[in-house]
């Protein structure tokens, strides 16, 4: 494939990333999205947002995180050398802050008191309720009814920050159905409510604003090596749902020809099984939530259920940028299964003292494969994007261990 | 503008015009509960009263929608519907019917994965009139609308409370047949809209438009769609008649000797409703 002499130019103006992308919303939506890009283009250009938003990033999210070498890690695994940047080190504890930081304050610039969100594992749910607690604004959280039950340490978070959650019982009553729930209440609420996407999703101008949001941890990232190792890392490794870890670890190294990049799809109980949750790898392009990208589907274009044992990558779809970057070659996108993401939980455990977030162990799963085919002066990083608290129940009853044993 | 022959749905409000009367537009979904009962249900529509058909496509995903029409796509796909049968349903319904519009209304992923020509060319020749598609704003008219303007297809753009006047003549610009006005800011079949605030907003796009005007999402009486018919061409009435289906069902979701003639009473009563309004 002949590359290109830039990836990082998308999107295009009517937000298309090559087929996908764009803005496939109701009419009544329509004059909002507008309005939207529209306020975050006069943001983007106003350094006074880009100042305010510095201080919070660093005095109340705690950045930037440390990018640290995991030393046993690699040690055990006999190639590369590893690294972790500790996204899970954030305030609420996941890169999802970044992201509602940048977009509670553009709601400020837009006067909108209301704010609503959807969420899958919970933590762009916590994030944004933690953000709405800290400037007062009213927050609604759409989450899916299945999710509400394996995630209820997030539920009672978000409920402490005075955020309301509402458990969403239609369809397969997980991430995609919270979102069609937040759209639904959009498009009912279109004059006080600011909708805050979790990931870089939906219509645009989402994917863009959230990948810029999320592209501190490239830049950071970047920055740190060069301090740490005096050069670029060679590879880049990081799960993928809808995909804001990835594409904030990856954008700001798209265009260095000399880094492989690798994204982790959920492969749930396997790709040959239809329960899983790799859009790519299982699904091909089509229509959902706003934009163009590979979905999870049957032949007629219904949407099928996404499986996960982490309900942050429970999703039938994919960023439309992860989409692209698949078929321009640039992105390598790799699939872990339910049973894999467990074994690597553990193992960063073990070896680290670091309990990583399911989604992340997807990632850190991926890494125990690749790393010791490279060799050990090769520098390789995996975006640890979320902690694993939330999940130590559900982990605790798959393994079977009572926590009280 | 459009540029392609006249379809039933102009002829149809040029003859409503001559009445002297607003129309009823009806929708359901196709398939719901079941292929059998909900093509006994499309051909009983116009006997009863209905001026214009909007058959809904099922979609797993329809963020538009309230949860009577969401019920019913579910019902339908449950039952096997798919966007090939519901074609096949309209050609069914055309071999009796060849002066009643039908309007497929849904969103856009079923027609695209099944190939936008293709679907064109099968709708077309099914004797489909027009395309709804809720989730293809102007913004994205290269994909299905021009397309089925250049195949002889109506396509029907929605017009909202936030659709403003810098804004209408782009959502005008390529609509052809009629518009179907979005009376609230919300999904379908949720809050009342407000008579005269309809009948303002009609009036606000007629000013931009010689296009009929057709109101929808919210009514559910007769008494609504006679005040709200009032102020339009047309009244667009869906989620209270799904919602007869659902409730004619039995304890195992299928149809019983109620169903078809519930939607039948309810759609006879507002057509007596609407036609009492006289121009």
């Amino acid at each position: 494939m002949t590359a290109l002499n830039s990836y990082r130019t998308g999107p295009d103006f009517r937000g298309h990333f090559g087929i996908h992308g764009g803005r496939f919303v109701a009419e009544t939506l329509m004059p909002l999205i507008l309005e939207l890009e529209q306020a975050y283009e006069a943001a983007k250009a106003d350094p006074a947002y880009h100042a305010e938003m510095a201080g919070y990033l660093t005095h109340y999210v705690g950045r930037p995180s440390p990018l640290y070498f995991a030393e046993r890690l690699t040690d055990h695994l006999g190639g590369a050398k590893i690294y972790l940047k500790r996204e899970e080190l954030n305030h609420t504890g996941s890169h999802k802050v970044n992201n509602v930081l940048g977009q509670i304050l553009l709601a400020r610039r837009m006067g909108k008191g209301r704010v609503i969100a959807e969420t899958g594992a919970g933590q762009h749910g916590v994030a944004t309720a933690t953000m709405c607690a800290r400037f007062g604004l009213k927050c609604v959280v759409y989450m899916g009814a299945v999710d509400v039950e394996r995630q209820a340490p997030n539920v009672f978070r978000m409920k402490m920050l005075g955020a309301e959650v509402v458990p969403v019982q239609s369809g397969s009553r997980t991430l995609k159905d919270a979102m069609n729930e937040a759209l639904r209440d959009w498009v009912t609420n279109v004059h006080d409510t600011f909708y805050c996407i979790g990931t870089v999703a939906g219509p645009h101008p989402y994917p863009a604003m959230v990948r810029d949001f999320q592209s501190i941890i490239g830049r950071e990232t970047r920055e740190q090596m060069q301090e740490m190792e005096g050069r670029l890392p060679d590879s880049l490794v990081a799960c993928v749902g809808g995909g804001s870890n990835a594409m904030g670890l990856f954008h700001p190294f798209l265009d260095d020809s000399t880094v492989e990049i690798y994204g982790v799809e959920a492969a749930g109980r396997g790709l040959d099984t239809h329960e899983h949750a790799a859009s790519i790898a299982g699904g091909r392009p089509g229509v959902l939530h706003g934009n163009r990208t590979y979905l999870l589907m049957d032949d007629d274009g219904q949407i099928t259920e996404a499986h996960s044992i982490s309900a942050g990558l429970d999703y039938p779809g994919i960023g439309p940028e992860h989409s692209w970057l698949n078929d321009v070659g640039r992105v390598t996108y790799l699939s872990c299964t339910d049973r894999e993401a467990l074994d690597a939980f553990q193992l960063l455990t073990r070896l680290e003292g670091i309990i990583p977030a399911l989604e992340s162990a997807h990632a850190i799963a991926k890494v125990v494969e690749l790393a010791p085919k490279r060799p050990k002066d090769h520098l390789m990083v995996v975006n640890l994007s979320g902690r694993g608290d939330k999940d130590v129940p559900q982990v605790a009853e798959i393994l079977g261990t009572s926590l009280g044993a | 503008m459009t540029t392609h022959a006249p379809t039933r749905i102009s002829t149809r409000f040029a003859a409503l015009k001559e009445e002297g009367r607003p129309g009823l537009v009806t929708f359901v979904t196709a398939g719901d509960p079941d292929g059998e009962t909900s093509l006994a249900i499309l051909k009983a529509l116009p006997g009863a009263g209905a001026d214009v058909i909007e058959l809904g496509v099922p979609f797993t995903d329809p963020m538009a929608d309230g949860p009577a029409i969401q019920a019913a796509g579910l019902r339908a796909l449950k039952g096997g519907q798919t966007l090939a049968k519901t074609i096949a349903m309209v050609s069914t319904f055309r071999e009796e019917d060849t002066a009643t519009p039908v309007v497929l209304m849904g969103y856009f992923n079923p027609i695209y994965i099944y190939g936008v020509e293709r679907f064109l060319a099968d709708a077309k020749a099914a004797g489909v009139d027009g395309l709804i598609v809720v989730d293809l704003p102007p913004e994205e008219d290269d994909e299905l609308c021009l397309p089925a303007l250049a195949a002889g297809l109506d396509f029907i753009r929605l017009a909202t409370p936030t659709t403003d006047d810098k804004r209408l003549p782009a959502v005008l610009a390529h609509t052809a047949g009629f518009v179907y006005y979005v009376s609230i800011t919300g999904i379908t079949g949720a809050a009342t809209p407000d008579a005269d605030l309809v009948a303002a907003a009609v009036a606000r796009i007629k000013a931009h438009t010689e296009l009929p005007v057709a109101v929808g999402f919210g009514v559910r009486t007769p008494e609504q769609a006679k005040a709200i018919a009032a102020g339009a061409d047309a009244v667009v009435v869906g989620s209270a008649l799904v919602e007869v289906v659902r409730r004619t069902l039995d304890q195992n979701g299928n149809a019983t000797a109620n169903t078809l003639p519930g939607v039948e009473a309810l759609v006879s009563e507002l057509a007596e409703a609407v036609r009492t309004i006289k121009r």
